[in-house]
């Protein structure tokens, strides 16, 4: 075990090169540099999730843009200027220990939700942007109410492959968690369940959206095979970033598309 | 009594069927289990020496077979589940070959592969006088869920045995579950000396849990440390340098640092099951000989050239057998499925590095998840030939492409099954659970 305190230390994302943390000149910057937050990648990143990390990393910069990845840890110092924001699932220990410093952090990130910037949070991460989280003990744990969902405490596990609509075109991905969510009213969902359980298993909704703030039980990861979704936060992390119009470069997503209309045809029947 | 009898006759005759259509080694037990639930604890009653359960996310199947192989080398009869089948039905299923029609197992010990959910179902049924427990990782999280929920399995593990616990070191997980036995069972431990403690991390899971006042044992003299002398030669170290009992320097025909971890645990549990009867130059012998197990690192030749099958189940192995198998220059298929017994969720290949395929390339992508696959690769830039997800078609093509050189292919449990399949009945290979040994 390394003595060295742990929000010091970041977490290897694969395939990420190497010094992708560092902020370019400005010459070397391309379009521009959009600065990524991965929120508490050493405790809440479990099922794959730095993959969305990654993915997004790697497509800012086919679009020409250049990305700074930056890895928040509990205790760490909050970076100043985030354009796009993502977190994921953990375990229960996990969770707890983000605790203190998503309460430290959380008004930093309601400002940021309500005034564009665009966040990814699945599963763990999703619970604790919503109202509250309720134990099958009947313990309430407050969240951040960025999302007006909240969750109650399951013994069952939801657990399989999904197939989503969604304002994104058709999406997949794959939920395991034993939280069932509930949207307050008026809360939009991020998708209609086509195949899987959703948030509940029994409303048909998957996952909740607000501002540029998309909440999904769904990994996968999410975004390597929904790359409309990847562009689309990618496109507004672009505008607050350089305060321009994005500029995309197209893409070849073939592979991706393949992935993706197949699990479609295997699931939907 | 009548009931075992038929439970054996129903569950020999579904054998010899499921056999006849070449799989399926869950099967049969199923339907033994059906007919008499305690059928277990029946059949393994007369079982003099101890009921030893081998199970961790990985090296389960490696593990046990080395185990097996040192106890043998010892001249024990020891029965075993060797089809990689480590669900309790599968050890019915290997046991149904060997059982007298009343039903009660002929051997001097038992040494069952299970999975961590299974273990504790089996241990419901009868209690392990031993258990080893490997490691923790995120293996088929679909099916366990949490990795602190996997831990608690492996705890109640420990908790079911009688006599005594082997626990890896090395592994938090693992080494905590040294507080839940009980009084009066002994404790002992194996892991890697000083030396190579650098590489531990490529191997384990973190534990990202609240430092309590957790303090980490020193290990004893009964404790196996492995001590590496070079890439393929190392020795299993009891105690001093000096006065201390070495068993090795020795060369596994598996390679790589996991193989050489799995021979310690096994060493140090055959020691503990044999007491004085131990006998290092035994031990040694039967590691030298071990075979790997089908699918981890068996070698098929192929027209003159060297097939390796590599099991890939989980980012902790699948970046050990990239670690062990990536440096020398083969021919590259990966297939991915989705079933069960792979994991159905895909979501792990995006926790492992590819780095290591990128300057060769990988030639072909298969399975049912072919495509999730070469999109991963894309996202570590290792160039992609082709992508066919079905496994024979695939494998026709890799084969017809790569005739003249080495070639690899990382796959999926149920991916590696057919393929195996497929290539048994062309090259003559031995059946699956009935290794040449």
């Amino acid at each position: 075990m390394s003595d060295l305190p742990l929000q010091d230390i970041d977490v290897p994302i694969p395939g990420e090169p190497e010094g992708s943390a560092r902020v370019p000149t400005a010459e070397r910057a391309g379009k521009g540099a959009i600065n990524l937050v991965h929120l508490y990648p050493r405790e809440m990143s479990i099922y794959g999730d730095l993959g969305n990390t990654r993915c997004l990393a790697a497509r800012i910069r086919r679009h020409g843009y250049s990305p700074v990845v930056h890895q928040h840890h509990p205790g760490g110092e909050f970076p100043a200027e985030p354009h796009l924001l993502v977190g994921g699932g953990g375990q229960d220990s996990g969770q707890v220990r983000v605790e203190a410093d998503l309460e430290k952090i959380a008004d930093r990130l309601r400002e940021l939700a309500e005034g564009g910037t665009p966040m990814l949070m699945i599963c763990g991460m999703y619970q604790l942007f919503g109202n509250a989280f309720i134990t099958v003990e009947g313990q309430r744990l407050p969240g951040l109410g960025i999302l007006d969902v909240t969750t109650q405490g399951n013994a069952k596990r939801m657990i399989g492959p999904v197939v989503l609509d969604t304002d994104f075109g058709e999406v997949v991905g794959y939920e395991n968690h034993s939280g069932s969510t509930t949207l307050g009213a008026g809360q939009r969902a991020f998708g209609s369940v086509r195949s899987g359980y959703g948030n509940n298993g029994t409303d048909r909704t998957e996952g909740a959206r607000i501002h540029n703030v998309v909440g999904s039980y769904l990994h996968g990861p999410i975004l390597p095979a929904n790359p409309a979704l990847a562009d689309a936060l990618i496109g507004l992390a672009a505008e607050k970033a350089t305060g321009r119009p994005f500029e995309p470069v197209s893409q070849d997503d073939a592979v991706a598309d393949q992935a993706r209309l197949r699990q479609v045809r295997r699931l939907v029947k | 009594m009548l009931r075992t009898t038929a439970a054996v006759v129903a569950g020999k005759t579904a054998r010899a069927v499921s056999r006849l259509r070449g799989g399926g080694s869950a099967l049969p037990g199923l339907v033994a289990e059906k007919v008499d639930p305690g059928f277990l604890s029946h059949a393994l009653a007369g079982v003099p020496r101890g009921i030893v359960v081998v199970s961790g996310t990985n090296g389960k199947t490696t593990t046990t077979k080395m185990l097996v192989a040192i106890l043998r080398a010892h001249s024990l009869n020891v029965f075993t589940n060797p089809t990689g089948s480590n669900f309790t039905r599968g050890v019915i299923s290997s046991m149904l070959g060997e059982l007298p029609a009343n039903g009660r197992l002929n051997a001097d010990m038992a040494v069952l592969e299970l999975d961590e959910a299974h273990a504790l179902k089996f241990a419901a049924a009868v209690r392990p006088t031993h258990s080893l427990l490997l490691n923790v990782a995120r293996d088929q999280l679909d099916r366990f869920a949490e990795i602190d929920h996997t831990a608690q399995l492996l705890a109640s593990l420990a908790e079911q045995t009688t006599t005594g616990v082997v626990l890896n070191i090395d592994d938090s997980f693992i080494t905590r579950i040294r507080d839940r036995v009980d009084d009066g069972v002994a404790v002992r431990y194996f892991g890697v000396d000083e030396s190579i403690a650098d590489r531990l991390p490529e191997l384990q899971e973190q534990d990202v849990r609240f430092d309590d006042d957790f303090t980490p044992p020193k290990p004893g003299g009964d404790d196996g440390l492995l001590k590496p002398h070079d890439e393929r030669s190392f020795e299993v170290l009891f105690g001093d340098l000096e006065s201390g009992q070495h068993v090795g320097p020795l060369e596994l025909q598996q390679r790589g640092l996991a193989a050489m971890i799995n021979a310690t645990a096994a060493t140090t549990t055959a020691r503990m099951l044999l007491g004085d009867d131990f006998d290092a130059e035994r031990a040694e012998a039967a590691l030298r000989a071990v075979t790997p197990p089908f699918g981890r690192g068996e070698v098929v030749m192929v027209e003159g050239q060297p097939l390796e099958l590599v099991l890939v189940k989980n980012p902790a192995g699948f970046t050990v057998a990239l670690g062990t198998y990536g440096s020398t220059p083969v021919s590259t298929m990966i297939a991915i499925n989705d079933n069960y017994a792979d994991g159905r969720d895909v979501s792990w290949l995006y926790d492992v590095s590819f780095d290591s395929l990128r300057e060769r390339g990988v030639a072909m992508t298969s399975g049912v998840r072919a495509y999730d696959m070469a999109l991963r690769l894309q996202y570590d830039d290792v160039p992609v030939d082709a992508i066919e997800p079905d496994l024979e078609t695939a494998l026709d093509a890799f084969l017809a492409a790569h005739q003249d050189q080495p070639m690899r292919i990382f796959c999926t449990y149920t991916a590696m099954m057919s393929l195996r399949r497929v290539l048994a009945a062309r090259y003559n290979l031995p059946d699956i659970g009935e290794e040449a040994s």
